[in-house]
């Protein structure tokens, strides 16, 4: 491959990695294993609110937006970090859908007029946001979009919806009365709007169903082509910070893996001396660093608004989706039949790095990505 | 975060870019291919003195000895822009990676004026005597012996997979001094003359036809204490210091075969079905794979760079490259003769057009797997260096060397 790295500084910046160490600490401290369960086990349950109260009042959610609407004002890398220890800790909040989805396509919609009115809102906590794309099964193209959005009203449904349950508004993704997509913000509060929430493989994140009743909704940026290239850069750009989520989930399975290998006796001696499970985590850790590493990339292709965004972010995903699903099922598969228990918390990593690998689209959808990207590339 | 020189770094960058550039232009190295190994060595040779000369050959080492006293990042720099070029310089490889270093560190001020300059120049190449029939990966397990007699030592034994012995002029080697003692303990490391009485070298027939791996015979071969490196029976730490000196030479992910880039453009062509193999899904989806493993080795050595700029230098974790490189290798070269059918067990017709080839690059890749570390112990050394997973249970370890089985 041609030499593009010269000298570097691809690393975080010592404050980067400070706000890292005091995200972790906190949620250490205030969203351990034990507040995730009780999202778990409660079916009426949808996420912790104190603990996205709390992140609220320490400037998490805002940290990328604008001083001008509220926010902390730093940038993609700061969020990165955040979005390393959510990870990580398998916070029950709902950042990825109101940071990751709905802020960022107000931000990237152009409309500061429209910006103004709305993320003040989601930076105090008056509004939790979520972006509403998938049409049951599949995922989406932009000539088969069948919710509707004519003279200004929404019809039609969608699911799932991460947050749907809990979200004060939506990004949809309609299409208009040509058939056009384009991208609507409608308030969920309104007569009109049904919800019901879908059981998942992973309920620490709650997802639902969406019913629009001719419902009024704001038209957001384009329609047709440029509607859709938005969308997708909405998704490049999550992708990027779904990734970091997926490396702490990963590194958080690896440390569980290595604790307990050590700690384990099995004939005569600690299961973590036998080649099988040394080489099995030495595998997970590979590929762990080559996801942060490519996660690396994303990172630096977001905060540079590089011209090959496309091509990281979609070579962060997939790196992340393999690191995490690998460490979170060797992570069982070292705890044995312990590991397969409601009570041992290997499953709450494994049912999260599934449902973040489906999130927004599959790896075959993100690899093809890759491919078509890299195609062009090297033309 | 960025990608960007320093000042400094680029001024050196251009500097090095200027000289690589005329250097180049002396040579035609497209011909290389049809040069016999004398030809080419003595090509090599005329390159490495050059280098040498600009201070290049070690460049952080300091100028009295041959260096040039620049930083790690100046070396990174130069061995990017070095690689550009198809320069004959893999003689050299291992005489300046592995024994040079440890000459520097072990050997006396005479030593030092004697040998390290020659060998920055080209003048003199050193192999690295290591593995043997019987100790590959359990390098401890070495039983070449050395006998003192007078202010001599007697070598008998044998060593193998010893890459350019037929080229070298000097070695270093560990020995077995004291069998009587635990398998670790009684080692010698001594450097050794290439040419003297009782050594035969032999090059080994590599399974790709290739030979540049030799075994090393010695009957009654007389090496004077003055070329011992480390205490007597204290030649372990001689040895693992020597192959610390490996992990220096962190890679990016360009390990032999096609690039990625040439990858893509011999599949976009037509095969006889009519399709390109860019249609085929299955293809597709491999490209993906080959690139996020580039891309994470990559990126990867960027994160070492970094570390290495702010003064880190690179720990055991550095390990994975290999691992992952090697693997992709065989599957990259190995999924490009798939598409071709039955025709892609067909070699080129022109000898020229063999480098990088994938067919030539399939075979090689089994080989780089076990070469400088196999998969398995590279394995073992990221679960019990980097995670911290305790050591394998050894029997062997606290027993004599002489009453192991």
């Amino acid at each position: 491959m041609h030499k593009r790295f010269s000298n570097v500084n691809f690393d975080f910046s010592e404050e980067q990695k400070a706000l890292q160490k005091q995200v972790q600490r906190f949620l250490l401290d205030r969203s351990a294993l034990s507040v995730v369960r009780t999202i778990l086990d409660d079916d009426a349950l949808y996420h912790s609110e104190s603990v996205w109260r709390e992140m609220l009042d320490l400037g998490w959610v805002g940290v990328a937006v604008p001083e001008e609407y509220g926010g902390v004002g730093l940038g993609y890398l700061e969020l990165c970090v955040v979005a390393q220890e959510i990870g990580r800790s398998l916070a029950p909040v709902p950042f990825s859908s109101t940071v990751y989805l709905f802020c960022e396509t107000v931000l990237r919609c152009g409309d500061s007029a429209l910006r103004e009115s709305i993320l003040p809102d989601v930076v105090t906590g008056a509004q939790v946001g979520t972006l509403a794309f998938a049409e049951g099964l599949g995922f989406p193209r932009p000539s088969q979009i069948k919710l509707r959005y004519e003279e200004g009203k929404l019809s039609g449904e969608k699911w799932p919806v991460p947050d749907a349950m809990i979200a004060d508004s939506a990004v949809v993704l309609a299409a208009d009365g040509n058939g056009e997509p384009c991208l609507c913000l409608v308030r969920l509060d309104q007569d009109g709007v049904r919800r019901r929430p879908l059981d998942s493989v992973d309920p620490t994140r709650g997802q639902g169903l969406l019913v629009f009743e001719a419902v009024e909704a704001t038209h957001l940026g384009p329609t047709g082509d440029a509607a859709w290239k938005l969308f997708r850069d909405v998704l490049n750009a999550a992708a990027v910070l779904f990734a970091f989520e997926q490396v702490g989930g990963a590194e958080a399975c690896l440390q569980k893996s290595i604790e307990f290998a050590n700690e384990r006796t099995a004939f005569g001696r600690s299961i973590g001396s036998f080649q099988a499970i040394k080489h099995k985590l030495a595998d997970v850790y590979v590929s762990n660093q080559l996801a942060l590493s490519n996660a690396y990339y994303g990172a630096w292709a977001l905060a540079s608004d590089a011209q090959e965004l496309a091509l990281a972010a979609s070579v962060a995903r997939v790196s992340a989706i393999e690191a995490y699903e690998r460490a979170a099922s060797e992570n069982v598969q070292v705890h044995g039949g312990m590991g397969f228990t409601w009570e041992a918390d290997c499953h709450l990593f494994l049912r999260r790095s599934r449902s973040l690998a489906l999130a927004i689209g599959d790896i075959g959808m993100w690899k093809e990505q890759i491919t078509s990207e890299f195609e062009q590339k090297a033309a | 975060m960025d990608f960007d020189d320093t000042p400094e770094e680029a001024e050196f960058r251009q500097e090095v870019k200027a000289w690589l550039a005329g250097q180049a232009s002396r040579y035609d190295l497209t011909l290389q291919g049809a040069l016999s190994l004398d030809e080419q060595l003595a090509l090599g040779r005329e390159f490495q003195a050059s280098k040498a000369e600009k201070g290049y050959a070690k460049i952080t080492w300091p100028k009295e000895l041959g260096g040039m006293g620049g930083t790690p990042m100046q070396a990174v720099i130069y061995d990017q822009e070095e690689e550009k070029y198809d320069f004959p310089t893999v003689f050299f490889a291992i005489s300046l990676g592995m024994p040079i270093p440890v000459m520097r560190r072990f050997a006396t001020e005479a030593q030092k004026q004697r040998y390290l300059l020659p060998a920055l120049r080209g003048k003199e190449i050193w192999c690295q005597l290591f593995s043997e029939p019987a100790a590959g990966s359990d390098l401890a397990g070495i039983r070449l012996r050395a006998v003192k007699e007078g202010d001599d030592w007697i070598l008998n034994g044998q060593k193998v997979w010893t890459s350019w012995a037929h080229i070298s002029d000097f070695g270093v080697i560990v020995t077995r001094t004291d069998p009587s003692l635990p398998k670790h303990q009684g080692l010698t490391y001594f450097f050794v003359d290439m040419k003297a009485p009782g050594i035969q070298i032999r090059p080994i027939k590599q399974a790709t036809g290739g030979g540049e791996f030799c075994e090393v015979f010695f009957n009654d071969v007389r090496v004077p204490d003055a070329f011992r490196l480390g205490e007597v029976n204290g030649g372990w730490q001689v040895a693992i210091a020597t192959l610390m000196e490996e992990r220096f030479a962190v890679t990016e992910a360009s390990g032999g075969g096609a690039s990625l880039e040439d990858t893509v453009r011999f599949l976009r062509r037509e095969f006889n079905d009519g399709h390109s193999g860019l249609d085929d899904p299955r293809v597709r989806d491999r490209i993906a794979d080959w690139y996020v493993a580039e891309s994470g080795i990559n990126n990867f050595y960027a994160r070492l760079l970094t570390g290495l700029s702010q003064g880190q230098l690179p720990g055991p974790e550095a390990a994975l490259s290999k691992l992952v490189i090697a693997k992709k290798l065989q599957s990259q070269s190995s999924e490009l003769m798939n598409v071709c059918g039955p025709a892609g067990a067909i070699y080129p017709d022109h000898q020229a057009s063999r480098a990088n080839d994938h067919r030539i690059a399939w075979l090689e890749a089994a080989g780089y797997r076990i070469a400088g570390g196999t998969d398995e112990i590279l394995r073992n050394t990221i679960a019990e260096q980097v995670l911290g997973l305790p050591g394998d249970i050894r029997v062997d370890k606290n027993i004599p060397f002489n009453e192991l089985t």
